[in-house]
C-alpha cells in the first residue's frame, strides 16, 4: 500500500482517479484537482491530463519505432526489431485484405496505428500498480492513472472517431440518398408504396438503435475488460506483500492474451465497420 | 447495513449471472470450433482467428461485469 494511513476503498478510489486539469466552479482559476471530488466539480471541460499524456507519447513512440525501423530497412537478413515490425505489419495486413474487400489506401495504414498504439496502452496495464503513481507521488503529483484505455474518454474518442468515419465513407460511397435507403427501408420492404411508407418509422427505429449501439459497445468493451483488469490489479496490491505474487503473476500472465485480444478486435471490428460502409450493395 | 447489504447482493448477481451467460456461449463456440476442425482441418487456422474474435467479443461482457462489481464490493459498499 502506498501511503500509510490509508482504508482499501480509499486506496482503489485514489488509483481510479484520473490527474484533472480544469477549472474550479468556485473560484474560475483553471488547475489541477486536488481531491476526486474537486475533479467531478469540474464538468464537461476538464481534461485528464495523465490520460492524454501517457497515450500522446506512447503514440509518439510507436511512430518513433516504426519509422526508425523503415528507413534502416535492410533487403539483407533482418536483424530483432525489423524482423518483429515486418511480423506486425504483414498480420494485420493479411487481416485487413481477408476482411475489407473495397478500395481505400487509408484502411490498412489506420487498422496498423490503432493495433499497435492500443496495445501499447493496454501493456501499461502490466506495469505495477504503485510505481508509477508513487514516483509521481513523491514528485508533489497527487493522481497519476497509466494505463490510458481504462479511461472511458480514450476509448469513447477513439470509437466515435471510427464512427463518424464510418458515416463519412457510408455518405461518399452511397450518398445521401442511399445512406438514409439503407435506414429507412430495412429490414421491412413491401411492395406496395403506402405500406413502404409505414413502416419507414419502424426501420429507421430498428435501424438508428443497431447504428448507435456500434461505437458504444465498441468503446465500452475495451475500457471494460482493461478496467475491470486494472481492477483486479489494485484489488491483489491490497493484500499483504508476500502472498501478492501468487495472484498477481497468473493474473498478469493471463491479461497478456486478454490485452492483446482487445487490440486486435478492437482492430477487426474497424475494418468491419470500415467495410459496411463501402459496401454498396445490391439494396 | 441495509444498502451496503444490497450492494453485496448485487455484486454477486452481477458476477453469477455474467459468468452463467458466458460460460454457455463460450462452451457452444468452443464445441462448434472443435466440430468444425474434425471435418475440416485444413481450415483450423482460419477458423482459429474467428474463434478468437468472438471469444473475445463474448469474454467482454463478463469481464465488464466483474470489474464493476468488484469496484461496487470494494470501493462502494
Amino acid at each position: 500500500m502506498a501511503t500509510g494511513a490509508q482504508t482499501g476503498s480509499e486506496y482503489i478510489k485514489h488509483h481510479l482517479t484520473n490527474l484533472t486539469f480544469g477549472k474550479d466552479p468556485t473560484d474560475g482559476v483553471w488547475k489541477f484537482a486536488h481531491t476526486a471530488q474537486e475533479a467531478q466539480d469540474m464538468g464537461f471541460y476538464a481534461i485528464h491530463v495523465d490520460s492524454m499524456g501517457w497515450a500522446i507519447g506512447l503514440g509518439i513512440i510507436f511512430i518513433m519505432l516504426f519509422s526508425m525501423v523503415a528507413r534502416k530497412a535492410s533487403t539483407g537478413i533482418p536483424g530483432g526489431l525489423q524482423n518483429v515490425v515486418e511480423i506486425i505489419i504483414e498480420f494485420i495486413d493479411s487481416n485487413v485484405k481477408d476482411t475489407f474487400s473495397h478500395k481505400n489506401k487509408l484502411i490498412a495504414p489506420m487498422a496498423l496505428t490503432a493495433f499497435v498504439w492500443i496495445l501499447l496502452m493496454n501493456l501499461m496495464d502490466l506495469v505495477p500498480v504503485d510505481w508509477v503513481p508513487q514516483l509521481f507521488h513523491l514528485s508533489g503529483v497527487e493522481y497519476m492513472k497509466i494505463v490510458p484505455t481504462t479511461d472511458p474518454n480514450v476509448t469513447m474518442g477513439m470509437s466515435l472517431s471510427v464512427f463518424f468515419l464510418a458515416l463519412f465513407y457510408s455518405i461518399k460511397n452511397k450518398g445521401i440518398g442511399g445512406f438514409a435507403g439503407e435506414l429507412t427501408l430495412h429490414p421491412f420492404t413491401s411492395k406496395n408504396i403506402l405500406i413502404k411508407l409505414i413502416l419507414i418509422p419502424i426501420n429507421l427505429f430498428l435501424e438508428g438503435v443497431s447504428l448507435l449501439a456500434k461505437p458504444i459497445s465498441h468503446g465500452l468493451r475495451l475500457f471494460g475488460n482493461l478496467y475491470a483488469g486494472e481492477m483486479i490489479f489494485i484489488l491483489i496490491a491490497l493484500l499483504p506483500l508476500y502472498v501478492q505474487w501468487t495472484l498477481s503473476v497468473p493474473w498478469a500472465i493471463f491479461h497478456i492474451l486478454v490485452i492483446v485480444l482487445q487490440a486486435f478486435i478492437f482492430m477487426v471490428l474497424m475494418v468491419v465497420y470500415m467495410n459496411m460502409a463501402h459496401e454498396t450493395g445490391d439494396h | 447495513m441495509e444498502s451496503s447489504g444490497l450492494i453485496y447482493i448485487a455484486g454477486a448477481l452481477m458476477m453469477g449471472l455474467g459468468a452463467l451467460g458466458a460460460a454457455i456461449g463460450i462452451g457452444n463456440l468452443g464445441g462448434k470450433y472443435m466440430e468444425g476442425i474434425a471435418r475440416q482441418p485444413e481450415l483450423i487456422p482460419m477458423l482459429r482467428t474467428q474463434m478468437f474474435i468472438v471469444l473475445g467479443l463474448v469474454d467482454a461482457v463478463p469481464m465488464i461485469s466483474v470489474g464493476i462489481a468488484f469496484y461496487l464490493l470494494f470501493a462502494v459498499a
